[in-house]
């Protein structure tokens, strides 16, 4: 599926809720196989926009999208694109971890098998398990329900999850946000794995996690005008953002001197 | 420099004496409630027992054939209605005896069984025979015809359950769909439509459903299946309009149970592909599965209660039997009937329907604690 030379790339996004721009001139391409990270204050729209490339906001009913955003080349926005197509390419893992209540082999099995899955299922829940490196811990216990599982450990599962109907990128929405450093620490090392075979792109107010596992970082901050409309300040490989940002605001940022 | 010490706040427990008054208002409402349950049981238990406990006399047609002297054992009767059982009581006026021998219209009578005094009875005097309700043929006779002295229970309870598993049967399909429409496709327009319709459903008055199910359910059952096979009077237009009854009820408490699903399990769903569909039925439906499952429950337990609708159409008279299309009395529509009428307080067929009354309230109590325990075991905790 890599025709094109990027995994996304928006033009001119814009996004709404209601009446209120909360996103706006929002153009960004995102390279294959690399991790992104998306940095920024709080309510600058960073969890807006990670949606976006899902088509997940639209869950919302009063949000509307506008601009362009082409998933390998394609722009998930066209009219005839189904978005439940677009999420079983682009999967998501969210800042709360939130398995299903049913066992862990069905949190796997279940997405698997609504994608049309048909081989040997005991193998798929044993690697999405092993690539979300969660298999050790629940291999012996796999009829139990996930939410029976630690913080940390659902997480891994929501990861294994994601991974099992083998999607091209997979979206994080500060997925360590409510896990301690050693649970954060398991998920950034399974980021750098996952990375070879899949398009990573991650919401993180950690800075040091920002620095630590991205390739890219795409920093956000609200624009000046007052509106409190998000935009994108800055974009670029994350050793040249974190080392000698071009502009004054995400130096700020970066180094703890904002606002 | 001194530094001015801040004055002391006092920290004196103060009485809020309008707190202390609706603490106790409320403690008074929660004790009214618990007294009323208990009065409810109490006069329940007490009057099944009286027909539980009690020897009962019912006529046997048998009248004497000829005046009987206190000290006569053998005699002569009518030899009319159901045969006299040996060792059976009998009773003339106030003297019991107990029956040892029969022999066509010859009677052998120990006189004045049970600390009564043997007298003497005139000729075409009747005897009465002991009726003696017990609860084994409570529960398992298939026959309720109190005149005969027959108390089984069944033939009530078999109508009450076929009522109310066809009102369950209509109303969990619909009340489901209707629940998960309003959760997880209506617009927040085609919601606030479509509820107010609903509570309306539910302020109908039972009195109207009855006539509802009598002249327009059971026109439109014959309609379909043939007035030959479908009673004026049948169970399953009761059950039917009974459904409609407690459909309202069913969608609205599980419209709350699906809508208390957390948001994020539903994006979880979505973000791995899944369809509206597939996120309703595969993932809320079951998550919210304790909370329906209660609202089930406690919709059957008004099903089996609900009297106006079956006393109105399911028929009048116990019957036996399994086709839905047959009038047969309910349990609920049997107490609405009996005490309807002109009952003597402390007769058997008043005592009776507080056997049936008990049962009614032992299947609801059973129900309801089915029910807390299902949403005790399957609740799903989300924080
Ligand atoms: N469902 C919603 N309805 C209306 N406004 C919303 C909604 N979700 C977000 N917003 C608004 O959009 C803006 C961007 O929100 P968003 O959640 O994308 O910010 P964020 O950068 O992810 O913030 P955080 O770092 O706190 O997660 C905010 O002003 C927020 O108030
Ligand atoms: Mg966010």
């Amino acid at each position: 599926m890599q025709n094109s030379t990027y995994a996304i790339e928006t033009k001119d996004l814009a996004i709404f809720y209601g009446a209120f721009q909360a996103v706006g001139n929002v153009n960004l391409e995102i390279e294959h196989h690399k991790i992104t990270a998306i940095i920024g204050p709080s309510g600058c729209g960073k969890s807006t926009v990670l949606r976006a490339f899902n088509r997940m906001n639209e869950l919302i009913p009063s949000v509307s999208t506008k601009g362009v955003v082409l998933f390998n080349g394609h722009n998930i926005y066209e009219r005839d694109v189904d978005p439940v197509e677009v999420r079983r390419h682009v999967g998501m893992v969210f800042q709360k971890p939130n398995p299903f209540p049913k066992s862990i082999y069905e949190n796997i099995a279940w997405g698997a098998r609504i994608n049309g899955y048909t081989g040997n299922m005991d193998e798929l829940v044993e690697s999405a398990l092993r690539g979300a490196a969660l298999w050790d811990e629940v291999h012996d216990k796999l009829d139990q329900s996930g939410t029976s599982l630690s913080g940390g450990q659902q997480q891994r599962l929501c990861i294994a999850r994601a991974i099992a109907v083998k999607p091209d990128i997979i979206l994080m929405d500060e997925p360590c946000s409510a896990l301690d450093p050693i649970a954060t620490l398991r998920i950034e090392e399974l980021m750098y794995d996952l990375a070879r075979e899949y398009t990573i792109i991650i919401v993180t107010h950690n800075m040091q996690q920002a620095a630590r596992v991205s390739d890219y970082t795409a920093f956000f901050s609200l624009s000046e005008d007052g509106k409190r409309t998000g935009q994108l300040m800055e974009y670029g490989d994350t050793k040249t953002i974190f080392t000698n940002p071009g502009r004054k605001i995400t130096e700020d940022y970066i180094t703890g001197r904002f606002g | 420099m001194a530094i001015p010490t801040p004055p002391v706040a006092p920290l004196r427990r103060r009485t809020r004496i309008h707190e202390v008054i609706i603490q106790g208002l409320l403690f008074l409402c929660g004790l009214i409630s618990i007294f009323v349950t208990t009065g409810i049981i109490y006069e329940l238990s007490k009057e099944a027992y009286l027909f539980f406990g009690y020897q009962q006399w019912l006529p046997a047609h048998k009248p004497l054939v000829a005046d009987i002297a206190p000290e006569q054992t053998l005699f002569e009767v009518g030899t009319q209605g159901p045969a006299l059982e040996v060792g059976s009581h009998y009773r003339i006026g106030d003297e019991i005896m107990l029956l040892e021998a029969v022999d066509g219209a010859l009677v052998q009578m120990q006189r004045g069984a049970q600390q009564t005094e043997p007298i003497a009875h005139r000729a075409g005097l009747t005897l009465s025979r002991e009726v003696n309700p017990n609860l084994l043929e409570f529960l398992t006779g298939t026959a309720w015809e109190p005149h005969n002295g027959r108390f089984g229970i069944l033939p009530l309870l078999n109508s009450t359950l076929i009522v109310s598993s066809i009102a369950i049967l209509v109303a969990l399909p619909l009340g489901l769909a209707t629940a998960i429409y309003l959760s997880e496709y209506a617009t927040p327009t085609a919601r606030s439509r479509l509820k107010p319709i609903l509570e309306i459903l539910a302020g109908v008055p039972t009195v109207v459903y009855g006539f509802f199910a009598l002249t327009f359910m059971t026109p439109l059952l014959r309609a379909i299946f043939g007035s030959g096979v479908v009673e004026i009077y049948n169970m399953a237009s009761a059950g039917i309009v009974v459904g409609i009854l407690i459909l309202p009820f069913v969608s609205t408490v599980s419209e709350d149970a699906l809508s208390a699903v957390p948001r994020s399990l539903r994006e979880a769903a979505y973000g791995l592909g899944a369809t509206r569909l597939e996120t309703a039925i595969q993932i809320v439906l079951p998550a919210a599965f304790s909370g329906i499952a209660a609202a089930v429950i406690l919709a059957a337990s008004r099903a089996i209660g609900e009297t106006m609708v079956v006393a109105i159409a399911a028929g009048a008279g116990p019957n036996f039997t399994f086709n839905p299309f047959k009038a047969a009395e309910t349990m609920t529509g049997h107490i609405a009937r009996i005490s309807g009428g002109d009952l003597s307080y402390d007769s058997l067929d008043y005592n009776s329907i507080f056997a049936v009354g008990l049962m009614l309230f032992l299947m609801t109590l059973v129900l309801n604690i089915i029910s807390q325990r299902i949403v005790r075991r399957f609740r799903e905790v989300y924080e």
